[in-house]
């Protein structure tokens, strides 16, 4: 079968795991009834726990379903510690549901999915060794893929149900009160922690930095906490955040974020209280750098930064050129250091920061976000998740969520190497191009017809040029040659969700 | 292609002959020209590969409307004769001769690609030279070498080598070059050529750059020689011109557009005489303008 | 053409392929390297083949390790590399070309 997108899909999949096809981007209106945790009652002085071991005798059981957070990203100890106990218990089946899977925890997954401790997956992305060893099909199962505010939308309706969530913190008191911004291992925001803790069945802190009661500010707070565990250390701060964030200089980024920034300028949405979104690559810092500059110069505000923070992100709010931000996630130690400095630096959950299912996420007040691509189509449906191998390597994290934006902007160059970046066809879609505006790329950029407010503001941008799609497609064509077509098994291994829940593809096994 | 009257040379960007990367991507950064380098930038052992590597780049790669120069090996080198031959055979728009002394390298260059032309078919005289002017004697020659041959289409300053012959080095006030610069630009200048500027490498003192590429701008240069994409974008801001040079620009060439019109010799603004200078340099302010979207294809002016 | 001595051009440079040419007898065997081998190994292969047939050279072995490189490097790369073999790179056959 088809979905909306002309993506297709296994009939016989989606019905076994009661799927349906992804059909547009409007969430609607509908009524939803939240799933609430089993909670087992406490009077809190018995949470403390001596060993990982002994916790998850107490927690786990054959068939479960586990969670993890990412915050401590590739410093991440915990993850590797607790799968190590809970491979050598010998348990199986275990439904593995992480925030999303970084490279450390690789080889210890594919380990636990080749001793069936592991049968099913879903994580918002995947990369390395793990991704290579599920495009070629080491999992029976196949892994779902959903965004952040997808998973929390999951988790809030029950489709994904968290047993017992290990949620790592750089600090705690003995009940179980937490924050991710004071300790050696801080992080900042812990957003997407937040909804294990409030809705697994059994939360277990770890951390290796146990905090007179009570521990102040509390975003993990005592009520939803079942044990804490002290080990020694939770990460290494050396890999958690990159360090101080540079600004590029390679010209190609230079060039892209300068457009970037020319298209948002000239854009009806850069006015007063105007909101946005930047990623942390490259060319998106520069970018800040850029929109800095323009808002000086205009003499305009902007209310809210959304998103994953960086540095230069939080000057803007010292500078006073931005209200508030909106913080899910920190990507370097200065992002994570200024929460507890900043007022103004709000800790939000992946839900407030993107969940679809909600009475209001932030990406819906969101005006301009600019997100990046592996790939993106003539249809400009975007490929975050799959290379130019078909192999996966590469994670939805916030893209369908912050895409749903008044002004969403793709920037990617035109070719990587000898691979294009506009292509015919995606390779896997996972953000529809129906929510996706403007693409920037090196040599200019392309506006989506629907957009016709965006072709005329965009039109007459001095030193902009503004391709069709299918100009920008057949240009990096004319530079690489025709590629020969990737050939997959007739087997899914993954299947990414839209944030609402539908599927918008399939992901096949590849054939070598 | 080549007529100075017509074509910008505020910029021209070095690219390393033997580097597929920067060759790929050579003209997305808005130079006027690139020069390929086949002599300096590429190693003794890989004068081979970077040329046949830039044969190809230019014989596939659509570089737009962007000048491609070539700065070939010198003729005291092994690879001068072949890096001529390729270079006519791709069909480069300018060789570039390092190190030029006299008129009788011009002269040499010129017979050398003259043939080449005719061995590949190529249509005579459809292949431009330009001079790099590198030491004390080169300076002296500079007015027979800009007049050295009808292919020039400009002579350069390179000012390693030059303030090496010197006995000296390169000094952030730009003293030492003080007479060399004036050299080339006169004899530039007298042949009706283009003059560029020598390059300034380091990227990490933008305001050195901006006072440099100020005085060449002021001293009249057509622009300078470039190591970095980067530096395209600083010197194009340097060499864009005010509103008020564009408005009155404009009401020159109206005046000139009013007096074709009524078939008057003489042309008059504000009451006061039009001569052939001024209305050069309008006609050079509206390129300019145009080059930095300053004004649109009717040239009217975008700005507030 | 034989194949004089074993040579190599390119650099492990990304958008660079580094072709090395040997003698050998059992026609032109290549041995190729590349990230993106599924889209573009045959393309990659065929046009070192068209450069080593157009210098006549029938039997060599050759071995590319491709890092991203477009097609016109690829040619300048085994044009470089084959002239080397047949000691010849600085008297280049002008018709190949």
């Amino acid at each position: 079968m088809e979905n909306s997108l002309g993506r297709n899909l296994s009939a016989e999949l989606l019905q076994k795991l009661a799927y349906q096809p992804y059909q547009t981007t409007d969430f609607g209106h509908p009524k939803i009834q939240r799933h609430a945790p089993m909670v087992t009652a406490t009077t809190g002085n018995d949470k403390v726990v001596n060993s990982l071991k002994e916790v998850v005798q107490k927690t786990v059981r054959n068939g479960m379903t586990i969670s993890f957070h990412h915050h401590f990203r590739e410093g991440d100890f915990v993850f590797n510690k607790v799968m190590r106990i809970i491979i050598d218990a010998g348990y199986q089946d275990l439904t593995l549901a992480p925030s999303s899977l970084t490279n450390v925890m690789n080889d210890i997954v594919v380990e636990a999915i080749e001793k069936g401790v592991v049968t099913n997956i879903t994580s918002s992305g995947m990369r390395g060794s793990l991704g290579d060893a599920i495009s070629h099909g080491v999992l029976d199962n196949p892994v779902i893929f959903r965004s952040h505010g997808g998973r929390a939308r999951a988790i809030e309706e029950g489709s994904l149900n968290i047993d017992v969530a290990f949620l790592g913190v750089p600090n705690a008191d003995r009940l179980g009160n937490a924050n991710g911004m004071n300790g050696k291992t801080a992080f900042g925001s812990l957003g997407y922690a937040l909804i294990d803790a409030q809705y697994a069945d059994k939360v277990v802190l770890i951390t290796d930095n146990l905090q007179e009661y009570p521990n102040t500010p509390a975003s993990i707070k005592q009520t939803q906490v079942d044990y804490v565990v002290p080990i020694e250390q939770v990460g290494d701060p050396d890999k958690i955040g990159s360090g101080a964030t540079r600004f590029t200089k390679d010209p190609k980024e230079l060039k892209i974020a300068k457009m970037v920034n020319q298209v948002i300028v000239n854009s009806p949405y850069f006015k007063e209280g105007f909101s946005f979104q930047t990623g942390s690559g490259g060319a998106a810092l520069a970018v800040t750098r850029f929109l800095r500059e323009s808002m000086l110069e205009k003499d305009i505000k902007a209310s809210f930064a959304l998103g994953g923070v960086t540095k230069p992100t939080v000057d803007l709010l010292e500078e006073g050129l931005i209200g508030r931000i909106m913080d899910v996630q920190d990507f370097d130690k200065g992002a994570a250091k200024s929460m507890h400095l900043n007022q103004n630096q709000q800790e939000i959950d992946a839900s407030w920061y993107a969940d679809p299912a909600n009475k209001g996420a932030m990406v819906d007040q969101l005006d301009v976000a600019i997100l990046s691509a592996l790939e993106v189509d003539t249809d400009f449906n975007v490929n975050v998740m799959t290379g130019s191998d078909g192999v996966i390597r590469g994670a939805i994290g916030g893209h369908q969520d912050a895409a749903t934006a008044k002004l969403t902007i793709i920037c990617a160059p035109l070719v990587r190497g000898r691979i294009a970046t506009i292509v015919p066809k995606v390779t896997t879609a996972v953000t529809p191009g129906a929510s996706i505006d403007v693409i920037v790329t090196e040599i200019g950029i392309a506006i989506n017809p629907k957009r016709t407010d965006l072709q005329q503001a965009l039109a007459h941008v001095p030193g902009l040029v503004v391709y069709t799609i299918e100009q920008l497609q057949q240009k990096a064509e004319a530079i690489v040659g025709k590629a020969q077509p990737l050939q997959f098994k007739q087997r899914p291994v993954a299947l990414v969700e839209y944030r609402d829940g539908t599927i918008i593809d399939e992901i096949n096994e590849v054939q070598d | 292609m080549s007529d100075s009257a017509t074509r910008l040379r505020r910029t021209m960007m070095f690219v390393p002959g033997n580097n597929p990367a920067m060759i790929k991507d050579a003209g997305i950064y808005g130079a006027d020209s690139v020069m390929f380098d086949l002599e300096d930038g590429v190693s003794l052992a890989e004068k081979d590969a970077a040329r046949y590597l830039v044969y190809e780049a230019l014989t596939n790669i659509d570089y737009g409307d962007t000048e491609l120069v070539v700065r070939i090996n010198g003729a005291d080198t092994p690879f001068y004769d072949n890096d001529i031959k390729a270079m006519v055979k791709a069909g480069v728009d300018v060789i570039r001769l390092p190190k030029v002394e006299s008129a009788e390298m011009i002269q040499d260059l010129e017979v050398k690609v003259a043939a080449a032309e005719k061995e590949f078919d190529k249509p005579a005289g459809s292949i431009n030279l330009m001079a790099a002017i590198e030491s004390a004697q080169g300076v002296l020659s500079a007015a027979e070498i800009a007049k050295a041959s009808k292919r020039m289409i400009g002579i350069a300053l390179s000012a390693e080598d030059y303030t090496t012959d010197m006995k000296t080095h390169r000094y952030s006030d730009g003293a030492e070059l003080f007479f060399a610069r004036n050299m080339i630009l006169h004899a530039a200048r007298a042949a009706k050529i283009a003059a560029f500027d020598t390059v300034f490498t380091n990227m990490d003192d933008p305001e050195g750059f901006y006072r440099e590429t100020k005085l060449i701008h002021q001293l009249g240069f057509d622009g300078k020689s470039l190591v970095n994409p980067r530096q395209v974008e600083m010197v194009n801001k340097v060499y864009e011109p005010t509103k008020k040079e564009i408005l009155n620009a404009q009401n020159v060439i109206a005046a000139i557009a009013q007096a074709q019109k009524k078939g008057s010799g003489v042309i008059s603004m504000d009451g006061q005489m039009v001569d052939r200078p001024v209305a050069l340099r309008a006609q050079r302010v509206m390129m300019l303008a145009k080059a930095a979207h300053l004004v649109d294809e009717e040239g009217n002016y975008l700005g507030e | 053409m034989e194949i004089k001595r074993i040579a190599t051009a390119g650099t492990l440079e990304s958008s660079d392929i580094q072709i090395t040419i040997a003698p050998g007898n059992n026609g032109l065997q290549i041995e190729l390297q590349s990230d993106v081998i599924k889209q573009f190994g045959a393309q990659i292969k065929q046009t070192i083949i068209d450069v080593l047939t157009n210098y006549g050279v029938q039997n060599a072995q050759i071995k590319a390790v491709d890092k991203g490189a477009l097609d016109l490097v690829i040619k300048a790369r085994a044009i470089a590399a084959v002239q080397r073999a047949l000691e010849i790179s600085e008297e280049p056959r002008w018709e190949v070309l």
